[in-house]
């Protein structure tokens, strides 16, 4: 069923009682051509890819709770390329060029809005990184503007210029930068994948990988066994227990990130604004409720929810930077889960074990890479090799010392 | 209406407001609520998509429908509870999300449209033309939506933030939480009592309850007379505990000053840490509502809210009431108005063997199925044994059961446990470590088990801290069962709303489970059921139960979504009290701050620190001007500086020179006493940690430097190192930053200054270290040098930092010398080549800045192994160098280099620039940068282009020292 | 969250610096293979379960603390200084 404008105006009109699902139930069928290991946005987008771009649609995604039930239903839903080392600037180029095409592609509203983001700086060393940054942008073919003091204050009048700790220097605008509707994001991936005829697979839970002679021959999954020649593990935020059950060790260590909304307000920030001297951007929803977040927790966590002191810190940061927001209540927080490796940046790559791929390490970038990481994992899954964009994303680069770390700040995992 | 001799309200003191800018009358201890009540004002709000007039539905913080807008004297606040908001002289409130008005209101359209704007709609259309999505639908839609506005000024409030320690919290001071309290701190135990509403006593001083042989309010008021007389007992009023976080922390946001009239330093909000020993959730339960046609109609109530307002505040929101309800508690309802003189004119009750009550007609087997009166109800039609019949009323009062205030179980990720017998979710035991539940929140309904289980629970936490409690005597309550049979929504053809602040209806949830939206959370999400400012306190269980029988589950296999915190909204400004300007960061000051300022000198932010610019002269009208002054100043006579923010480590011990070895790439052992080496120390990673010198003060006593940025990273590093590497080893240090106040005094005259301010000429070879007397005080001098020119760094402690500057300074002057600020420091190190935080950033190893050779072979060291990593070595490896223009250009930092002829795109960019500055020592602007394999092309010509500043200037690769690449200077 | 630190008694999570799991204590020799190292700075069992980080009292004693504690339900069950003996340390 494709939805329209049109399609809304005939059904409202008879009650909505012709809406199909969304997507089919199916049960587990004994032996798929690929599985997926995780119903996220980077699953559901590889299996949409794979099926689009690659014509396999004899494959399914296991996933062991509700679809979309992890970070791609907890982030603060910032979607932008402006990064600036190469592995990683034609990485996100690329991915926002998917974004562009969404909701076209996928025939759902993803509320893709590129309202325009605007990081901030504060000393002349900020500066001149951004600058650095900037200008990666523009070679990449993206787009960027460094804007003075006054040039933040036209597009942002709200923010705190006279009484502040760090004075605004000015900002990174990347106009193309922007918000997309998280939920939405899984929901058009599923549906167009199992338009194509992707089998996905809800409270399916993987328990164990199946190996025979160094080669994935199916996994065990608590709705029994599935057999398959390939299968990818999509599941940042458990990449470590997945893994583990095919005998991998990551260079991965798990952490728990804290997001925050308010109650819903009319419109007040139009922008995607990033603080430069503490950790804190935010965003305003299209529903109205202030959409922001921080730093990690910084202790190893799997408990999806986080502690004061990041808490505090985070709304400390927002009312030095825009007093204008204090009396804005909040009104839930949570915590996901993020994939922390040693240099900040993802992996996309084949495992020492045969025909099992992995798409992990997202650290907390990941919702902003879900169209080219499905993408990138897709042409991987179905051709063996790398896609160019994502050619440095390699498992054993921490090994070999080809880093792509945007931070500088070195191995500690949670430092990224 | 106001109902004579009811209520706590004091009616001595009457009190004025303004609701969207008419006057009305209150008291003293109305909610702005209850004052709305009394003066029949029945519509308070629009609700969120569909803009239907809504009223007053709760009596407490779970309100769904009265958020107003508060508006103060420089700020307005949004979605306020009214039936929270206490009443204050000069209160001005006014509805919001509403377009003119709140009577006619334009977006109410959309009432019509609704089938059209059913659960889901907008991912289904907006999506042609692409381009019109942002330009068109969107910005439509977000005006539509949202709630209240903010200001857009910078909150002028004032918050708050503290902690608080205690054996017991008790959260909620309903009969459970003062029995609880009570038991707790007759035996001396530290005991915090946190309720949320203005005065303690829960449901106590709502119902008509007795409690021993007095109402109920009496006895509250007797044991708190008790808690008073306990100093350690500390009562919060006002005051929500808002989150359960680790190991007995809560947070709870207290109400300071919401309840007064605006004035200078009263504090709005006050955020508190508590940290518990143990804690009791006595939180009560919330009501909620059944789902039936117009359901949400301004005068349809929850049937608790009827006696909360007549026995606090002395008001009733009707003059005809009905009440509709699955369980005993409305006959309760019934009796209380009825004794008030209020008219009950009957009472709905799905349940056939409903019990009667004297005075009312009971309609057994019946149910309410529409509710008519779009601006105020006017009459129910109500549906019994297949017949349907119209009643006229003004207020229906509607109870679908009680949900326990479970929420605070469930921020640690705990999972409330389904009870068919109470149909409710109730919490499980050991959700939240240390913390015991009691009462209604914890599914005890009547008042005297909601005694014995507080009293029980303070019991149980006081023997978990190993205290005993004395036996409490339970006063006598009311022990009635609790009996209810499940109705979440009538069946019905119209729209029957669940949660009403996000409009969502049973139909929307319906076609949820029809879209493959099955799973709750999925429900939740695609409906926004409970996603809006009350967070379905009074609706979600009754959408998962229309949810479960959609998909044809049970209501425990259907599970419910996840409480997070906080329980109840909490303002940014409250969580962020302190940030707000230059509370944000701590502030660090040199000794010579005031002097530099008394100068002119603009004061920048270093990390922490404050360091200056420059130093203007009179006649100077750029920074440049004083920059290249106090440039050819140090390079011609002499210049001084406050060096004092770079770290300072003394370090000392038989061991220290062997772990001095294990921290720097170089070998330090073997250096002579009264000597200071460069040294070089990487992470364990193999990159660059930082750099700095060390002096060796005697033979067991070292002085470490670092860098302004790193010293506390550096700190933290020797502290790893020694205490998880070299425990055993003789060396023990500590951060001196502190205690020392240092100077550098640079320039081919630095000799002679510092001859004049020792009285005697520093016979000090390059690298040396020597213990001075500075006019009377024991001081340290080094002769190192970070412009390339011949320079000493004086040092003494932090007390004479101040008096030691002035007096260099003025002596400096004599001799055609002065200060020197950031700018110019920056130029003389970039014409040295020096490297600063901008080229070792993080990502650079020892190799790229041309040191690998300073990675000792003869031993080991942090970092060595891993910077012997492929990837870290090479030609591909960008490489510090020198950039000079071929032509008079400003230089940019951030640009990217590219050879000539090439296409700037991502694939040919070959490095970038670190550090600009221009020289007025070799009349040229000078740039360090990083290139590809750039030790090689010395000679070579680049491309330096900024297209974010529109730079491109092609420039001659050089080695990174432009100035005195010999180090003559130094060592003269 | 708290931490007893072995020294100061319980203080509150926000005196403390984390820098990871507990390896970094298993320093290889300077003589061990790359691959020794990159297990060592980058390979991490990461379990979601019981665990043992390294934590820094920075605004207390600055002691590093070895911590035994769950990562999912956040129980802290042990702490204890890294170099509280002296035969504690890779580089003898």
């Amino acid at each position: 069923m494709r939805y329209s404008g049109f399609r809304v105006l005939a059904q409202g009109l008879f009650g909505n009682t012709g809406w199909q699902p969304a997507w089919r139930d199916p049960v587990p069928k004994p032996d798929y051509d690929a599985l997926i290991i995780g119903g996220g946005g980077h699953g559901l987008a590889t299996a949409y890819y794979l099926a689009k771009n690659h014509g396999l649609t004899n494959i399914a995604v296991l996933e062991k709770g509700y679809l979309g039930s992890g970070n791609i239903g907890r982030n603060t839903t910032i979607v932008r390329a402006n990064y600036f080392l190469p592995g990683n600037s034609e990485f996100y180029s690329h991915s926002l060029k998917l974004w562009e095409g969404l909701e076209a592609d996928l025939n759902y509203n993803v509320m893709h809005s590129q309202r325009g983001l605007i990081n901030l700086f504060h000393s002349d060393g900020q500066r001149d990184a951004f600058a650095r940054r900037g200008n990666a942008m523009i070679n990449q073919g993206d787009d960027a503007v460094l804007l003075d003091r006054e040039g933040v204050r036209e597009l942002l009048p709200y923010l705190d210029y006279d009484n502040t700790r760090f004075p605004i220097y000015g900002g990174l605008l990347h106009p193309r930068g922007g918000t997309a509707r998280h939920d939405a994001v899984a929901w058009g991936y599923a549906r167009a994948a199992d338009r194509r005829g992707v089998d996905l697979i809800q409270n399916c839970e993987v328990t164990g990988i199946d190996i025979k002679d160094g080669r994935v021959t199916g996994v065990q999954t608590t709705r029994g066994a599935i057999r398959a020649k390939k299968v990818g593990m999509v599941v940042a935020g458990r990449s470590g227990q997945v893994a583990a059950m095919a005998g991998l060790r990551l260079p991965i260590e798990s952490h728990v990130l804290q997001a925050f909304v308010t109650e819903g307000l009319k419109p007040v920030i139009d922008h995607v604004i990033s603080f430069g001297m503490g950790h804190f951007y935010i965003s305003q929803s299209d529903k109205g409720g202030l959409v922001f977040g921080g730093d990690l927790d910084f202790y190893a966590s799997y408990a999806a929810r986080g502690n004061l002191p990041m808490v505090e810190h985070v709304m400390e940061a927002g009312m030095t930077l825009m007093p204008m927001i204090g009396r804005a209540r909040v009104l839930r927080s949570w915590g996901g889960i993020m994939d922390m490796t040693p240099d900040g940046s993802p992996i996309i790559d084949r495992t020492p074990v045969d025909g099992l791929f992995i798409d992990a390490g997202w650290n907390y970038g990941g919702f902003k890479a879900v169209p080219a990481s499905g993408f990138c994992m897709a042409h991987l899954m179905a051709t063996g090799q790398s896609h160019a964009v994502a050619a440095r994303f390699r498992l054993n680069r921490f090994a070999t010392g080809h880093l792509l770390d945007e931070e500088g700040t070195g191995s500690q995992h949670n430092l990224h | 209406m106001r109902i004579d001799g009811k209520g706590r309200i004091d009616r001595t003191r009457p009190v004025t407001f303004t609701f969207d800018g008419r006057a009305y009358a209150g008291y003293k201890g109305d909610t702005l609520a209850s004052a709305l009540i009394a003066n029949d004002v029945r519509v308070v709000g629009r609700s969120f998509k569909y803009h239907r007039p809504r009223g007053i539905l709760t009596a407490g913080s779970e309100e769904p429908n009265a958020l107003v807008e508060i508006v103060g004297p420089a700020n307005q606040t949004p979605n306020t509870r009214a039936t929270v908001q206490e009443l204050f002289e000069g209160l001005e409130a006014r509805s919001q999300n509403r377009w003119p008005s709140l009577r006619f209101d334009a977006l109410e359209v959309n009432d019509l449209a609704a089938p059209f704007l059913s659960a889901g709609f907008y991912y289904k259309t907006f999506m042609w033309p692409r381009r019109f999505w942002e330009g068109v639908y969107e910005p439509l839609i977000r005006r539509a939506a949202g709630l209240g506005s903010l200001s857009g000024r910078h909150d002028a409030g004032v918050y708050e933030k503290a902690w608080a320690h205690c054996d017991l919290l008790v959260i909620g001071a309903g009969p459970a939480g003062l029995m609880a309290a009570l038991t707790a701190a007759r035996v001396g135990a530290d005991v915090i009592l946190a309720d949320e509403s203005s005065e303690p006593g829960g449901r106590l001083l709502s119902d008509a309850a007795e409690i021993g042989d007095q109402p109920a309010a009496d006895w509250v008021a007797t044991v708190l007379a008790e808690l008073a007389s306990l100093p350690n007992l500390r009562l919060m009023t006002r005051t929500t505990v808002t989150g359960a976080y680790d190991d007995g922390t809560f947070g709870a946001l207290e109400r300071v000053g919401l309840h007064r009239r605006p004035r200078p330093n009263l504090p709005r909000e006050c955020f508190w840490r508590i940290v518990a020993k143990r804690s009791v959730l006595t939180a009560g339960a919330l009501e909620r509502h059944i789902a039936f046609e117009d359901n949400d109609r301004p005068g349809v109530m929850l049937a608790s809210a009827l006696p909360a307002y007549m026995n606090r505040y002395g008001v009733v929101p009707g003059q005809r009431v009905t009440l509709f309800g699955n369980n005993d508690g409305l006959r309760g309802v019934a009796r209380s108005l009825m004794a008030a003189g209020v008219t009950v004119a009957a009472i709905i009750d799905p349940r056939e063997d409903a019990p009667e009550e004297p005075g009312v007609t009971v309609h057994k087997g019946a149910q309410v199925v529409r509710a008519r009166g779009r601006m105020g109800l006017r009459e129910i039609t109500v549906r019994s044994g297949g017949r349907e019949f119209r009643l006229e009323t003004d207020c229906l009062g509607v109870s679908g059961g009680w949900n326990p205030t479970l929420h605070l179980t469930c921020h640690l990720n705990g999972r409330p446990r389904w009870s068919d017998e109470l149909a409710a979710f109730v919490p499980v035991e050991g959700a939240v470590p240390g913390m015991l539940v009691a009462g209604a929140a914890n599914g005890t309904f009547s008042n005297h088990g909601c005694l014995a289980a507080g009293a029980e629970a303070a019991r149980a936490s006081l023997a978990a801290l190993g205290r005993v409690a004395g036996a409490v005597d339970l006063p006598q309550a009311e022990d009635a069962p609790y009996r209810i049979a499940p109705l979440w929504a009538v069946p019905g053809k119209g729209r029957a709303w669940l949660d009403f602040a996000n409009d969502v209806t049973v139909k929307d949830v319906g076609l949820a489970a029809q879209e493959g939206f099955r799973s709750v959370e999925h429900m939740k999400r695609y409906t926004t059921q409970g996603m809006a400012p009350d967070q379905g306190k009074t609706s979600n269980v009754a959408a998962l139960a229309v949810l479960a029988d959609a998909t044809g589950q049970a209501i425990a296999q259907t599970g419910t979504t996840t409480f997070r915190p906080p329980y109840t909204p909490v303002s940014i400004a409250a969580m962020g009290a302190g940030g707000r300007g230059e509370g944000f960061a701590p502030q660090r000051f040199l000794t010579s701050d005031q002097a530099s300022r008394d100068r002119g000198a603009p004061m920048i932010e270093a990390g922490l620190w404050y360091r200056p610019g420059y130093f203007p002269k009179p006649g100077e009208t750029t920074w440049r001007e004083a920059c290249d002054r106090e440039v050819r100043m140090v390079r011609t006579a002499v210049g001084v500086t406050d060096v004092s923010t770079l770290g300072k480590i003394d370090i000392q011990g038989p061991d220290a020179g062997r772990f001095l070895d294990f921290v720097y790439t170089n070998m330090f052992s073997t250096l002579p006493v009264g000597k200071v080496r460069y040294g070089l120390m990487l992470r364990e990673d193999g990159h660059v940690l930082d750099d700095g010198t060390c002096a060796r003060l005697g033979p067991d006593h070292w002085l470490m430097t670092t860098t302004t940025a790193a010293a506390g990273l550096v700190m933290r590093h020797l502290d790893f190192v020694h205490q998880a590497f070299c425990a055993a080893w003789q060396v023990r240090f500590v951060s001196v930053t502190e205690s020392w106040a240092q100077f550098a005094v640079a320039g081919p005259l630095a000799r002679d200054l510092v001859a004049s301010a020792l009285g005697h000429a520093p016979d000090l070879p390059f690298m040396g270290c020597v213990p001075v007397t500075v006019q009377g005080v024991a001081g340290r001098l080094f002769r190192i040098s970070f412009s390339g020119e011949e320079g000493y760094e004086l040092a003494v402690p932090t007390r004479y930092g101040e008096a030691l500057f002035r007096d260099l300074t003025a002596r400096a002057e004599t001799m055609g010398g002065g200060l020197y600020g950031m700018e110019a420091l920056n130029v003389l190190r970039i014409e040295k080549g020096f490297i600063t935080h901008a080229e070792i950033h993080g990502r650079t190893t020892a190799f790229d800045i041309g040191m690998e050779k300073m990675i000792s072979g003869k031993k080991d060291c942090i970092g060595k192994a891993a910077a012997a990593r492929p990837g870290l070595l090479g030609a591909a490896r960008e490489q510090m160098v020198g950039l000079v223009p071929l032509t008079d250009t400003v230089l940019t930092a951030g640009a990217h280099l590219f050879a000539q002829g090439v296409e700037l795109t991502r694939d040919h960019a070959a490095g970038y620039v670190t550090s600009v500055g221009y020289s007025p020592t070799l009349h040229s602007h000078l740039a360090l940068g990083f290139l590809q394999n750039g030790r090689a092309r010395h000679g070579e010509t680049v491309r330096l282009v900024d297209r974010l500043r529109g730079v491109d200037v092609l420039c001659r690769v050089s080695d990174p020292v432009f100035h005195d690449p010999k180090g003559e200077k130094l060592r003269a | 969250m708290r931490l007893t630190c072995p020294l100061c008694g319980p203080r509150d999570r926000r005196e403390f610096y984390y820098s990871g799991a507990a390896v970094a204590l298993d320093r290889p020799g300077a003589e061990a293979p790359p691959e020794a190292w990159d297990d060592h700075l980058h390979n991490r069992d990461n379990p979601a379960g019981v665990t043992q980080d390294l934590w820094y009292h920075e605004q207390g004693c600055c002691s590093w603390l070895k911590v035994t504690r769950n990562t999912v339900t956040h129980e802290i069950l042990a702490v204890e200084t890294v170099g509280g003996d002296s035969t504690a340390g890779g580089v003898a």
